[in-house]
């Protein structure tokens, strides 16, 4: 639990912003990244909505639970969509906040048609062709992961939590595979844009490895990545 | 493929893990943080806590000990007891709980779990069910009130149409408690949640009755529900959690180990 076996020694560098949706899960996630912290790091972990914070900061979380429309709202009425979008430095989604990365999902809520999402990954989310199976998706699965760094350290077959009824397809954005009835994309990447629809936070070790691997990264670590190339060619 | 889950439940009374037999003479086990953290540690996929000091009283408790396990915890973890409204919900899951658990407020009032829902996304919204076999009518019932023996008392609910009223409001995962009608960990009542996996589309959790780890395994391939849930088994150290995944694994259940 606590003894995380990871490259646990290397010092997190920067500011680490989760942003303040306003939504439950929120103390979760950072719980979960504050234990992989020492004191002094703490000091440079943040869950906020001011923009020049987030603008500046090394890297984003972006967390999410509830339902794409509530959440979109929560972004809109802080003035956060045009800023999350511009981001440069790693972005992690988590849940619903990888959904929110994609151009639009068919979790209407109360609205009468698709509820659009940030658009900075093509892709769509719709409900999960469970096959039969029960959903919402709930409890603990396999993922194949690929080589992205996300996953540094993460082997195939890994159980991580997922809790979720909406999921991405799979598609040239896909950096892991689970399946439940179909098989989806249990993450997904663009850039220095990754988001998770399991929770890393709930994942157990596994979890924390991944947390720990995006806690690592800095504005340097996709600066070179080659843009608009499919990340399943570059890296599967 | 999705894993089973083995999903531990501690009694929690003012901030301290209790035990008592049949809801009375508590005493305290430890502290609750402590606890969660082993049971996390030995294998345990998700965790139940059960607030018995909630539904007595209306006064105000400290609930601080939600955040204190949620700190701490790296598995999910459900509240259950004494939540009758949107506010007490969402204290729970501001505190840092994955899921909150209603049993009697939603008898008394079922739309209370689709304004959960709208509120809180139906995935974190659980329902406890406690029933029973009726033995006049030959059917399955459901009970009210059964933190206090004195308040106890039936319903005009068939656990059937209930789980189906459930379900329609929105419900994200139910708790079907229910003993084999030998009498205490004599087992699952593998007939009955058969029954119940048949008409329900959610996330099924057995509870009540696990003795031994063939229980577990019976209910998993027979009755095909998604997670048991156990107290004492785990508490007195019948069953190890470890050793049931592995035994569960040997039996080609599908675990998480």
């Amino acid at each position: 639990m606590s003894q995380i076996a990871t490259n646990a020694e290397q010092t997190i560098v920067g500011n680490t912003v989760i942003i303040d949706t306003g939504c439950a899960n929120l103390s979760s996630v950072r719980y979960a990244v504050e234990r992989l912290m020492t004191e002094l790091e703490r000091e440079s972990l943040f869950v906020s909505d001011d923009i020049d914070l987030i603008k500046s900061a090394e890297r984003v979380i972006l967390p999410g639970v509830g339902t794409a429309p509530a959440a979109m709202n929560a972004l809109k009425s802080k003035g956060l969509v045009d800023v999350i979008k511009s981001l440069q430095q790693p972005v992690l989604g988590v849940c619903l906040g990888m959904q929110m990365l994609t151009r639009s999902s068919k979790e209407r809520g109360a609205q009468s048609q698709d509820c659009p999402c940030l658009d900075i990954i093509a892709t769509e989310i719709e409900q999960l062709d469970s096959k039969g199976l029960p959903l919402p998706h709930m409890g603990w699965n396999q993922i194949t992961p690929s080589k992205h760094p996300i996953f540094d350290g993460v082997s195939a077959g890994s159980y991580v939590y997922f809790v979720h009824s909406y999921r991405a397809p799979i598609s040239d954005y896909t950096i892991a595979s689970a399946q439940h009835g179909e098989t989806f994309s249990a993450a997904i990447a663009k850039d220095n844009f990754i988001g998770l629809q399991f929770h890393p936070e709930k994942s157990s070790q596994a979890g924390a490895r991944m947390l720990k691997n995006f806690l690592n990264m800095t504005k340097e670590t996709f600066a070179n990545s080659a843009a608009n190339t499919p990340l399943t060619e570059a890296l599967l | 493929m999705l894993a089973k889950r083995i999903v531990p439940c501690l009694d929690v009374k003012e901030g301290k893990v209790v035990k008592g037999v049949q809801f009375r003479n508590h005493e305290i086990v430890g502290d609750i943080v402590p606890l969660a953290q082993r049971y996390a540690e030995e294998g345990a996929d998700e965790l139940v806590f059960y607030d018995i000091t909630a539904s007595a009283h209306d006064r105000v408790i400290d609930k601080s000990w939600v955040s204190r396990v949620a700190e701490r915890i790296d598995i999910p973890f459900c509240v259950a007891g004494g939540i009758r409204s949107i506010e007490q919900a969402r204290e729970k899951l501001a505190f840092g709980a994955d899921k909150i658990s209603i049993n009697s407020p939603a008898l008394t009032d079922p739309s209370l779990i689709a304004r959960l829902q709208d509120e809180f996304g139906r995935q974190c919204i659980v329902i406890g069910i406690d029933s029973y076999y009726d033995a006049a009518t030959d059917s399955y019932k459901v009970k009210q009130f059964t933190g206090d023996e004195a308040a106890t008392k039936d319903t005009q609910w068939y656990t059937q149409d209930w789980v189906s009223e459930v379900q329609k409001q929105g419900c994200g995962e139910i708790v079907l408690n229910v003993m084999n009608q030998d009498g205490v960990r004599q087992g699952y009542d593998i007939k009955q949640l058969s029954m119940i996996r048949a008409i329900c589309d959610v996330p099924l959790i057995a509870s009540g009755g696990a003795g031994t780890m063939a229980h577990f395994k019976d209910v998993f391939a027979e009755a095909n529900v998604d997670a048991a849930l156990a107290a004492s088994v785990f508490h007195k150290g019948i069953i190890d959690i470890q050793d049931l995944k592995r035994y569960l694994k040997d039996n080609h259940i599908a675990v998480r180990l």
